[in-house]
């Protein structure tokens, strides 16, 4: 079917801590997405029909996957398989290299994050995520779709309006305005994205 | 007591939890993600965060009471609960949580079991406000009013 304005797109929540997945799964839920949640980084690849020692999926079947997904999300700091080696698993697989991941962490560790983006993933978000910060997720899914139906197309550019990061975790402190529509691209949470690596500027917290 | 009144001191409770720092705007979000179809999602939220803090509080005792401390061990549980408090905007306890790495990291133990000591009470501070805004809202409701919306 061609792409339905109104078709879900459905997205992977990998996450150790039973909280932040009921968070992320409401979050999801309420942006209009799909969601399915698993705790680990192992039972992420399960799903997705790849088995951990695998790199590749196997020639014989090239749709194994088990369930599509549009996107994947996870946290870095898991027990096990962080979700780095997560991301590194799903870019390494023929199958799957073309679903979008992006990696949120309570940490705001610049090596880390550098290190995520230059693995591959499209965006790296701190926690608490918030729903402003899905709004960004919806290009990556498009994308991916446009993807499948136009093999040759190339990237198109979600020229995501990071810039001045200049904030760190401060700016999630104590918020008392009110909480806008989401729609506006508030430059008040530190958000880190491939296209604007080099303008990336923030203070290493302890 | 009548709904007005309830009302009111619902209001004047909830801004000054915030106002003293317990709950931060992550709170609020949650209220935001809460609706008709997902009635009780904030209590869903925090009353996990209960079980987890209790959980974790337990075990941070029992780590830092054996002779030989596995600080490892107790910075991932200080980890796992500076995460949870963030998540549902306890705010004091994530804060304390901060602290409390940073003795973690510089292995002293008297450092991390003052730490404990302010956690667990920041902890057990928050829950009974959570509980109090809870009851407020149960009483609110029974009232035939509707909870005040602070945001």
């Amino acid at each position: 079917m061609a792409v339905d304005r109104e078709a879900q797109f459905h997205v992977l929540a990998v996450d150790d801590s039973l909280i932040d997945r009921k968070l992320i799964e409401r979050l999801l839920k309420t942006s209009s997405y799909q969601v399915t949640t698993v705790d680990s980084g192992s039972k992420a690849l399960e799903l997705l029909g790849l088995r951990e020692d695998q790199d590749i999926s196997s020639p014989s079947s090239p749709d194994k996957n088990e369930i599509a997904v549009n996107l994947v999300i996870t946290d870095y700091c898991m027990p096990g398989m962080t979700g780095y080696d997560l991301l590194k698993k799903i870019k390494g697989s023929s199958s799957l290299k073309d679903v979008p991941v992006v990696i949120m962490s309570s940490e705001n560790v610049p090596s880390r994050i550098n290190r995520c983006l230059e693995g591959g993933a499209e965006e790296f978000f701190l926690k608490p995520i918030q729903l402003s910060d899905l709004i960004r997720l919806r290009p990556y899914m498009l994308k991916g779709k446009l993807k499948e139906q136009q093999p040759s197309q190339h990237q198109e550019t979600n020229s995501s309006t990071i810039s001045s990061c200049s904030s760190n975790n401060n700016s999630k402190s104590n918020k008392r305005k009110a909480m806008d529509e989401g729609l506006s691209p508030e430059k008040t949470r530190p958000r880190f994205s491939s296209s604007s690596l080099a303008l990336v500027s923030y203070e290493e917290t302890a | 007591m009548e709904l007005g009144s309830l009302q009111r001191r619902y209001i004047d409770f909830t801004s000054a939890l915030f106002r003293e720092g317990f709950l931060d705007n992550q709170y609020t979000q949650l209220q935001q993600l809460q609706d008709e179809s997902n009635p009780e999602f904030v209590l869903e939220v925090v009353t996990l965060f209960f079980e987890d803090s209790e959980k974790l509080l337990d075990e941070l005792s029992r780590t830092l009471d054996q002779q030989v401390v596995d600080y490892k061990k107790v910075d991932a549980h200080v980890h796992q609960l500076k995460g949870s408090s963030a998540s549902i905007g306890a705010q004091r306890v994530k804060n304390v949580c901060m602290a409390f790495r940073n003795c973690c990291e510089e292995r002293n133990q008297e450092g991390c079991l003052r730490c404990l000591q302010q956690v667990r009470q920041e902890y057990f501070l928050v829950k009974s406000k959570l509980e109090t805004l809870f009851r407020l809202e149960k009483q609110i409701l029974a009232a035939g009013g509707s909870v005040p919306v602070l945001w």
